[in-house]
């Protein structure tokens, strides 16, 4: 940016852009719209649509001096070129002149709005994007005011196709941008959809099965400048302008991209206030202007039936609905005469007020704050972990981001998005996982190592490291080596916990021991499977090794929002054996089943907290929708039995917490709700009254969040705990080792609420190589039983030839309480 | 020894040539066997004679036309055996006298130099042309540079259409860093009418391949690609012949002693898009991708072929360059005009007595060609407009027949030079019906990426449509012209921004047709089906009820011997009535 400028003017205004910006976006900051269809900032510019036509002139250069040919007056003799020029795909020059409000360039527009309109169906009233629709507002800008062409001989088309179970075209309002098309071709790599036929024929169509086989496909709707591509959930389900616009966070994986959730008072909802959809909010710190489909559309369990909206007691074996006071009462009894034999068990995706909450009442009454994770590390990211001034989006040539154990596609979407273009502009990919991921196309190195291995596949990168490697990983080292930057990202393919605590513990080390922290652009990332266990440790929990034998000793348990019994038959036997079982949650589980007490809690969108993401950037987020029945925010009931115990706990506003917050952990020290509030800027410009570039939403006007600082980047002394054990992979005579790996479709008690995804589902399907089944005596499809801890469990058989020999995939979260690697018995079922 | 050659190229098959060279084979297999030999040759141009068989003895070359079979099996007997050429038969001896001298008089071959003298299977007869001695000239005696300004100097402009000066091109491409460059072969003919660049790969295909390496020389390009359209399967065969031929005879894929210049050349097929043949389609299609056009710039000299610097030319183009490689700039400049240097091919179609491909040097006059070399219209009627440049190109009126073949002055009517397809219009022909048919065709082609092409010339259409079809309304010649210049301005490619051509310049020349069609519903060519009335003329019917019985839908009413009359409401235009009338009583108003 600090390059040298050029200058031009459009439309006489003088304008100073960076070299080789395009003429429409050196307009938009001389606050000129030149309007468009198919030009995206986000994509290759293609000059399809010709909406963007200007004219152009530029300086006469003598061939012979280089020099502007001037005229008597000492101004530089323009050439314009007798054709209009396409203001998306020309980049500017020194002394350009651009003139986007002749008659030239309005009859232009005005023509090219005329032909669009003949081919389009005038069905405004009843289509999802009229009030947001580019198309509806540049009409109205600069459209004729009448068509000269005859009502008749309009075309017509489909105008339910569905592309997918998610995405349904409309063939009719398609005016053949290409937007969808570029966008999953060039951001998605997932090009499954594309142009078909040709002429006036054009469509688009898509060329996979399922339909649309892509994790992003909904992003193409917020883009589509038509009402061409809508989704199964919103398509004709409300207006644009009934919408209200709540901000809040993705609670679905540790990216926390920024979301709106669009709302509306619903008759046939007896007027309540229900989510209509999810939009993207641009913040290009965190995930620009996209969102995952699991984003978009797994918010549903909010206006599940299966809400429980009132307290509950066990009388006589049964759960039976009790008043506030009557439960709270009850637990603040049971929790006085059970002292410090208190275990809580949080999940991870409950905001930083409410652990803190929990945490102090755990703490302050002396009992163990575990958190429900199969990840560690998190004390680590907070002390090597990036420090604010890292941007991913910003990341390239220099640096390295090393990616281990994780399967980034599925464990975080956005994540992937963004290594993708960083390594796409010059950043050096090192991808260190036992199989083939998405990711490994744009990695400069990828190293295999065999499930168990990931250690010793990181040692070679210590700078002790002796000379003598082999190819591929000698020349991968060398790049970590003359690295000016690095980040280093670990996910939870094929790991444990302790595993996980492993792989932190070496990265960490191996980032200090090189000198990567502390500075922006350096440092460790945790690829979490929650949206805030990174604010769960360091709020102060943390996950341990031992969790049923934990449980089943604990005098008083208090689950909040997870639900162990469900995942794990064990867990489920631990809780048999506690003591008395709070359970707080917002939907009926196997463990709201066996509680004692149950505690109704309010969803996060429907009410205020934050967020701490994977990246350690605190986000806030927005109540949008009215809490039902009878709940209350975790936080809330939490400093209500605090309360009854005597102490002081915040309980009305998640605000004044944070202050708390701020006022105990370094990290948090500046934070407050008026900074994660703030906006500046954001560069492209997506919002403003045009939408050229999607819809309404995109616009954050409601706050942008704070990156926290880490040990390092304070410059504090830092607390690395001892080398944890090194963990021994399950190798048994006899039994096949099966190892987790993370889906972005599994089967979690959030999702499995939406509908609209169960196709996608993962299913609970052992994956290994032909060899390893033809040693099993299994094949593809077949049925196979499974003993797990005794229990056995129906897998279905897949093979895939990609895989290692002797070890099979199961993903988490499917019903199989397999967090870790382990050997089982397996055998065909009969 | 006698040879007997038969004209193979797809204007000679499509006329018969293979049963004739079947003919002629067995002939040769039963009687001929030592004395006879038998051979193919490409398109002489004059495919309005074909088939064609020439037979070259001790008394010279006596070309034969219309051959069938039995004509065949005549020459054979007669000539071939009996040493006595038939007379009555042969169009040209020794081409120079006989009844079609006048087809090659005012001919000059350049590009054709080869086509129909040389057996394009045989790399030997290209051999004995002097072929390959361009390129062995350019290795041992020429720099790049030196090249590059020797096809400058030589005026030579790019036979696709456009007419960009071939060797700034080049220079372009020589002047881009890097060392991986390539040379495309636009291949990709698809101008209705047009089939020079097919009727040179199919008679000289070694010609285009030396014109490549030349080429591949000059900017240092290693690897050239000839983009062919798959609906040329003989070209498609012919070519590959030549390349496994030429690379057997270490021509390409070979060292040359002395340099590091050696040529790789694939031929990619095409999959009938005609936009295809703009530069840039092209090369999304050769890199597998949707074949459509990007904008420009960056030029394909600078980013082409997988973004490395590309030049890409035509066929003809390619065909010109040995020629001008060995006999210098000034020979090849030495014909034409100040601006337009050379010869160009044109294949002349339509309501033409002589059709076929004719190769004419810059500055020759339109009626020169079309009375002078091709004999003038067909059934003696008037010569009304010819098309040229297909689709993209425009109508020139027979009243400016004295416009010079030269790029300047062709773009000045409203035309352009095209890459040569030559369409004669007599009077029976409609000009709003010759603007619709290639007004379909560029719609039915648009690949349909940017709006004004896709979708403006659809609402052309439609508006032409209606106006053939008597539903013209006032106020839709305003429209045309107002869409045809906004698409011109506003299309992406030359495709879109040409579109409008035939349309605008045949309102420029023919307005009075389209306002009759609209004003009068009359088709003053007689030729749109529903304006056309078949009228009685009472001074001339006598009532024989020939046409009455002969209608298909009893429009004819009439008493014996009383004059008939036809029911326009009823009458479904097909003609029968005037075919069958004896009396000339019938006629179209």
């Amino acid at each position: 940016m600090t390059d040298k400028l050029v200058h031009l003017t459009i439309d006489n205004i003088p304008v100073s852009v960076p070299p080789d910006t395009l003429v429409v976006d050196a307009a938009k900051q001389a606050g000129i719209n030149i309007p468009v269809f198919c030009y995206h900032p986000k994509l290759h510019p293609v000059g399809m649509c010709r909406m963007c036509l200007v004219e152009i002139g530029r300086p006469l250069l003598d061939r012979a001096s280089g020099e502007f040919v001037r005229d008597a007056d000492g101004a530089p003799k323009l050439q314009f070129s007798p054709k209009l020029e396409t203001a998306c795909t020309t980049p500017v020059t020194e002394g350009m002149v651009v003139i986007t409000n002749s008659q030239k360039v309005a009859d232009a527009r005005r023509e090219v709005l005329e032909f669009i309109l003949t081919s389009h169906p005038l069905d405004c009233p009843i289509c999802d994007k009229g009030g947001e629709c580019p198309l509806q507002n540049l009409t109205m800008e600069h459209g004729p005011g009448q068509s000269r062409f005859l009502f008749d001989e309009k075309m017509h088309l489909d105008k339910h196709v569905p592309l997918g179970e998610l995405i349904y075209l409309d063939r009719e309002r398609c005016i053949q941008c290409g937007r969808c098309v570029r966008f999953q071709n060039e951001v998605a790599d997932d090009p499954v959809i594309a142009f078909s036929q040709r002429g006036r024929a054009l469509e688009i169509i898509t060329q996979s099965t399922p339909g649309f086989d892509s994790i992003f496909s909904g992003n193409t709707t917020d883009i589509c400048p038509v009402g061409a591509l809508t989704t199964a959930d919103f398509r004709f389900a409300a207006r644009p302008w009934e919408l209200k616009a709540a901000a809040s966070i993705c609670q679905h994986c540790a990216v926390g991209c920024n979301i709106v959730f669009n709302v509306r008072r619903e008759a046939l909802q007896g007027g309540r206030m229900v989510i209509k959809r999810v939009m993207p909010r641009q913040n290009e710190q965190v995930n620009e202007i996209w969102i995952c489909d699991k984003g978009r559309f797994a918010y549903h369990y909010v206006e599940s039936p299966q809400r429980l909206t009132q307290p509950m007691i066990r009388k006589d074996g049964a759960l039976i609905e009790a008043e506030w006071d009557e439960a709270l009462d009850l637990v603040a009894k049971k929790l006085t005469a059970y002292g410090a034999s208190l275990v809580t068990l949080a999940g991870g995706r409950l905001s930083n007020e409410d652990l803190f909450n929990l945490y102090s009442l755990t703490h302050t009454q002396g009992g163990q704050a575990v958190l429900y994770s199969y990840m560690a590390g998190g004390d680590l990211t907070a002390q090597v972990g990036i420090p604010p001034q890292t941007d991913l989006g910003k990341l390239g040539a220099g640096c390295v981001i090393l990616v281990i154990a994780c399967d980034l596609h599925e464990e975080a979407p956005l994540w992937w998005l963004r290594i993708k273009a960083a390594a796409q502009r010059g950043a050096s990919l090192i991808v260190l996982n036992p199989r083939t991921t998405r990711l490994d196309r744009y990695a400069r190195h990828v190293i295999r190592y065999e499930y168990g291995a990931e250690l010793a596949a990181l040692s070679a990168f210590q700078p002790q490291s002796r000379g003598d490697l082999p190819e591929p990983v000698r020349s991968a080292v060398k790049t970590f080596q003359e690295a000016e930057n690095v980040i280093i990202l670990y996910g939870s393919e094929g790991l444990g916990l302790q595993e996980s605590k492993a792989l932190a513990h070496a990265c960490a080390g191996l980032l200090i021991k090189t000198y990567h922290i502390g500075r922006s652009n350096n440092g460790l990332v945790a690829a979490w499977h929650n949206a805030n266990l990174q604010g769960a440790w360091d709020m102060g929990f943390s996950p341990i090794n031992n969790l049923a034998e934990t449980l089943s000793k604990a005098g008083v348990t208090y689950v909040v929002a997870t639900d162990p019994a469900g995942d794990d038959p064990q867990l489920a036997e631990a809780l048999q054996h506690s003591g008395f079982l709070v359970v707080q949650d917002i939907l009926m589980t196997e463990t709201v089943k066996m509680a004692d007490v149950f505690l109704p809690a309010q969803a996060y969108m429907e009410r205020g907290g934050s967020y701490t993401s994977g990246e350690r950037r605190l986000q806030r987020f927005y109540p949008a929708v009215p809490p039902p029945g009878n709940t209350l925010p975790d936080f809330a009931i939490t400093a209500r039995i605090s309360q009854r115990l005597g102490r002081t706990a915040e309980e009305q506003s998640p605000a004044r917490i944070l202050l708390q917050i701020a006022a105990t952990n370094p990290a948090y020290a500046e934070m407050d709700y008026q900074l994660l509030a703030q906006v500046h800027e954001q560069q492209p410009l997506m919002g403003r009254h045009d939408l050229y570039y999607g819809g309404t939403t995109y616009e954050n006007r409601q706050g942008l969040g704070a990156h926290l600082s880490t040990a390092a980047s304070r410059v504090e002394p830092l607390n690395i705990p001892d080398a944890p054990p090194p963990p021994v992979f399950p190798v048994q005579e006899g039994l096949l080792t099966v190892v987790p790996t993370t889906r972005l479709y599994d089967r979690g008690s959030l999702l499995i609420h939406s509908n609209l995804l169960h196709q996608r589902l993962a299913h609970p399907t052992l994956t290994m190589h032909p060899k390893t089944a033809e040693a099993y005596q299994l094949s593809r499809g077949q049925t196979a039983v499974m003993l797990l801890e005794k229990t056995p469990y129906r897998v279905e058989i897949d093979l895939d030839e990609d895989l290692p020999h002797g070890i099979a995939l199961l993903p988490r979260s499917v019903g199989i309480p397999l967090n870790a690697p382990q050997a089982v018995k397996l055998r065909p079922e009969s | 020894m006698i040879t007997i050659t038969v004209g193979t190229a797809t204007c000679g098959v499509s006329a018969g040539a293979d049963k004739v060279l079947e003919t002629l084979s067995s002939l040769v297999q039963e009687k001929g066997q030592g004395k006879v030999v038998l051979a193919e040759t490409g398109c002489m141009g004059m495919c309005y004679k074909e088939v064609l068989v020439e037979v070259s003895n001790g008394d010279g070359k006596f070309l034969y036309g219309d051959v069938t079979p039995d004509i065949a099996k005549r020459i054979f007997e007669e000539h071939v055996l009996g040493g006595r050429p038939i007379e009555e038969l042969v169009i040209l001896h020794n081409y120079q006298e006989g009844p079609e001298e006048g087809y090659l008089k005012r001919q000059r071959r350049i590009a054709l130099r080869n086509c129909g003298f040389v057996d394009p299977m045989s790399i030997d007869d290209y051999l004995a042309r002097d072929g390959y001695k361009a390129i062995e000239k350019v290795l041992k005696t020429m720099s790049q540079d030196e090249l590059i300004e020797e096809i400058l100097s030589s005026g030579l402009r790019g036979r696709g259409g456009a007419g960009f000066p071939t060797g700034m091109k080049w220079r372009f491409a020589r002047q881009q860093p890097g060392s991986e460059k390539y040379v495309i072969c636009n291949a990709d003919e698809g101008d209705p009418g047009a089939f020079m660049d097919r009727s040179i790969l199919e008679g000289d295909p070694h010609s285009v391949l030396e014109g490549m390496m030349i080429a591949g020389y000059a900017i240092g390009a290693r690897n050239g690609v000839i983009y062919c359209r798959a609906e040329y399967p003989k070209a498609i065969v012919r070519l590959r012949q030549a390349i496994s031929d030429a690379t057997a005879a270490g021509w390409l894929d070979h060292t040359f002693p002395g340099t590091d210049f050696s040529f790789h050349i694939k031929i990619k097929e095409g999959a009938g898009a005609f936009v295809c043949g703009e530069e840039t389609a092209l090369i999304a299609s050769i890199e597998g991708r949707r074949g459509t056009p990007r904008p420009r710039p960056p030029y394909p000299a600078v980013r082409g072929l997988w973004g490395k610097p590309t030049i890409i030319n035509n066929v003809e183009t390619f065909a010109n360059v040995p020629w001008i490689v060995l006999n210098g700039h000034e020979a090849f400049a030495s014909v034409g005009t100040p601006k337009s240097k050379g010869t160009k091919v044109f294949a002349v179609t339509g309501k033409i007595n002589r059709g076929g491909l004719v190769e004419v040097p810059m500055g020759i006059s339109i009626n020169e060609i079309i009375y002078d070399i091709c004999g003038g219209i067909k059934d003696n009627k008037k010569f009304k407009a010819v098309q040229m440049g297909g689709p993209s190109g425009g109508c020139i009126p027979a009243s400016m027949g004295d416009t010079k073949i030269d790029y300047e002055e062709i773009t000045q009517t409203g035309a352009i030079m095209g890459s040569g397809g030559m369409v004669v219009m007599d009077e029976s022909t409609c000009m709003v019906e010759m603007a619709r048919f290639f007004l379909e065709f560029t719609q039915n082609e648009s690949c349909g990426k940017c709006t004004s092409c896709r979708i403006g010339t659809l609402r052309m259409l439609e508006i032409l449509e209606r106006i053939v079809e008597g539903k013209g309304e006032a106020g839709d010649i305003d429209v045309l012209l107002e869409l045809g210049n906004q698409i011109k301005s506003t299309a992406q490619c030359g495709l879109g921004q040409t579109a409008a051509n035939p349309v605008l310049t045949t309102l420029k020349y023919f307005r009075e047709e389209y306002e009759a069609h609209i004003h009068n519903k009359k088709c003053p060519a007689h030729s749109c089906a529903l304006l056309v009335n078949y009228v009685i003329d009472p001074e001339k019917c006598t009532g024989c009820t020939v046409c009455a019985k002969n209608c298909p839908v009893n429009a004819i009413s009439g008493e014996r011997k009383k004059t008939h009359f036809i029911d326009q409401a009823v009458c479904i235009k097909c003609g029968k009535c005037i075919t069958v009338c004896n009396f000339d009583a019938i006629y179209k108003d």
